[in-house]
């Protein structure tokens, strides 16, 4: 017999439960349709700007609000070398300058602490959107620029095969010396460093690393918008949804952070489709609501619910 | 042979000088106090020798090497570990974690973690916190989140330990096993150089004691020069109060 609690809170329902989503998502292609693909496109899309931003910003409590700078980044390197080089080149590509151009700007900005961080981090993304806009309009005489489109399937492989590559590298992270150590700079940089970490140089190969998977999954969504522009690529929403989708589905666990993105990734979907009059107005009551009443986001429900299965179903 | 050697350290802020070339030096396996009124530049001179600021000019150095404006993760790891007045610990993190970050991170470089783990319970039991390590940081009392600091800076196997008013804010009791703490760090051969307002542990531990006023050493000498120095009798108790007795 299996009881309902070894069903959903077991050891092995624990490995097995994210097989079984795995398997059912990459056969989706096989039996979804196309509306479907490409909603989870965009579920994936935000997975990734959510894991890979809570990936620095989550343990060393630094909150960036750069995320649409490097989603952008990769957004331009599709524009511009889309129809040159192959498709997975251009997609490591972007990522690659997101990459590097995170380490300057780390370098320039990690002595900073706290908002003055934050604020650093929102207008970098904004000045980088108003450059390009200005290069855009001034040296190449238009404002947008075609995207070489891509076949849906292979955006939704390879958003998926971005997704796994960015919770892979995200849990290593947080299991590895280099996570223990970022959640010690959370907790007080001076100690840390009072404890031998080089507290700078882990900020900024950290702060790095996550925004990689940012500038890719700009390449890959790039291909299915076909037209791009500086207000859509450094859309600051960008930089915005993620730090709501990690607070809303918990910060502190990975799991937590891809919940909280595939729910309000779905609900912006569902109020936009159902209520477009009030989409912004619901989605911003939900948003405060769970904020003010669960402050350990949508992962905090999960010791109540346990309980309640185990009051319930387990004799 | 001085494991700690400061020579003429100078630290302006701005126009307020916090250290007047001071010379100074901690033997090793001393236990050396560092006592003056509030503001005479303690801590600043503590955070010299961590680090956390670098000198106008003079140089410290540690164990023959010149330290002068390294970084504090650089310090830590050549062996110099310290605690903060103000206790900054990893609230966040359990008892044993906090330990275990010193570990890690510090010159021990532990790199196994079943080894950290058992050396970290070990120092837990050492301060006198065994069976505590599942506990949050945050909610221990102050004397135990001060015996923390003291694990998670002896962790990084210094050999130096810079202990910042760790007696500040104790009761009694505590302060007596505070000091029976700070006895035991030495005799495991860990050199010891420490802050304290409470005259009686200082004097009574001290090997050694240094005073500080307005950034100037005026005297230095064992417990008992000290109880007699007639500078430092008027910078405690006041000029008058000195012509008085």
């Amino acid at each position: 017999m299996i009881s309902a609690r070894s069903l959903f809170f077991s050891r092995s329902a624990r490995t097995f439960l994210p097989i079984l989503i795995l398997v059912l998502l990459a056969t989706a292609p096989v039996y979804a349709s196309l509306y479907t693909l490409i909603s989870l496109s965009n579920v994936f899309m935000y997975i990734v700007l959510t894991v890979s931003w809570a990936v620095f910003s989550g343990p060393s409590r630094y909150i960036s609000l750069a995320s649409a700078a490097f989603f952008g980044i990769g957004i331009y390197v599709s524009a511009i070398l889309g129809n040159v080089l192959p498709f997975p080149v251009v997609v490591f590509i972007g990522g690659l300058l997101s990459f590097l151009v995170a380490l300057l700007v780390g370098l320039s900005s990690l002595r900073l602490r706290g908002m003055y961080f934050t604020i650093f981090t929102f207008g970098l993304s904004e000045l980088i959107r108003h450059s390009v806009h200005w290069w855009e309009v001034n040296m190449t005489g238009t404002v947008g620029r075609w995207v070489v489109a891509v076949d849906q399937t292979i955006v939704y492989y390879a958003m998926l095969i971005i997704v796994m590559m960015t919770v892979l590298v995200a849990y290593t992270i947080s299991r590895s010396r280099l996570g223990f150590a970022l959640r010690g700079i959370g907790e007080s940089e001076d100690a840390a460093d009072h404890m031998g970490v080089s507290v700078n140089a882990l900020k900024i190969i950290t702060f790095a690393i996550s925004t990689f998977f940012m500038g890719t999954a700009g390449a890959v969504m790039a291909t299915r918008w076909t037209y791009i522009d500086p207000s859509i690529a450094f859309n600051p929403l960008f930089s915005f949804m993620p730090v709501l989708m990690a607070i809303f589905g918990g910060i502190a666990q990975i799991v937590g952070q891809i919940i909280g993105a595939t729910a309000l990734t779905v609900l912006a979907d569902i109020l936009l489709t159902k209520f477009p009059y009030y989409y912004m107005l619901s989605y911003g009551v939900i948003l405060v609501a769970v904020i003010l009443f669960l402050p350990g986001g949508l992962m905090a429900l999960q010791a109540p619910m346990k309980n309640w299965y185990e009051r319930s179903f387990v004799k | 042979m001085p494991i700690l050697e400061g020579k003429s350290v100078v630290k302006y802020f701005g126009g307020l000088v916090a250290a007047a070339y001071v010379d100074f030096h901690v033997d090793k396996g001393e236990i050396v106090g560092l006592i003056g009124p509030n503001g005479a530049g303690k801590t600043t001179l503590f955070n010299l020798i961590s680090g956390s600021l670098a000198p106008t000019s003079g140089s410290i150095g540690f164990k023959g090497e010149d330290i002068t404006g390294l970084k504090p993760h650089q310090i830590c790891r050549r062996g110099i570990a310290r605690t903060f007045q103000l206790v900054k610990l990893f609230g966040n993190m359990t008892v044993l974690e906090n330990v275990l970050f010193g570990s890690l991170f510090g010159k021990s470089m532990t790199s196994a973690r079943s080894t950290a783990e058992t050396e970290s319970s070990e120092l837990l039991e050492f301060v006198g916190l065994s069976g505590m390590g599942h506990i949050l940081a945050k909610e221990l009392s102050l004397a135990n989140q001060k015996r923390l600091e003291i694990a998670r800076a002896m962790a990084t196997k210094a050999e130096l330990l810079l202990l910042d008013e760790v007696m500040a804010g104790l009761n009694p009791a505590e302060v007596d096993k505070a000091v029976d703490l700070v006895k035991d760090i030495r005799n495991k051969g860990t050199t010891v150089f420490m802050i304290e307002h409470v005259m009686k542990a200082i004097m009574g531990i001290s090997d050694r004691i240094i005073v500080l006023h307005f950034g100037t050493k005026i005297a230095e000498g064992t417990p008992d020069e000290i109880a007699k120095d007639k500078k430092v009798i008027e910078v405690y108790l006041g000029l008058e109060a000195h012509a008085e007795s």
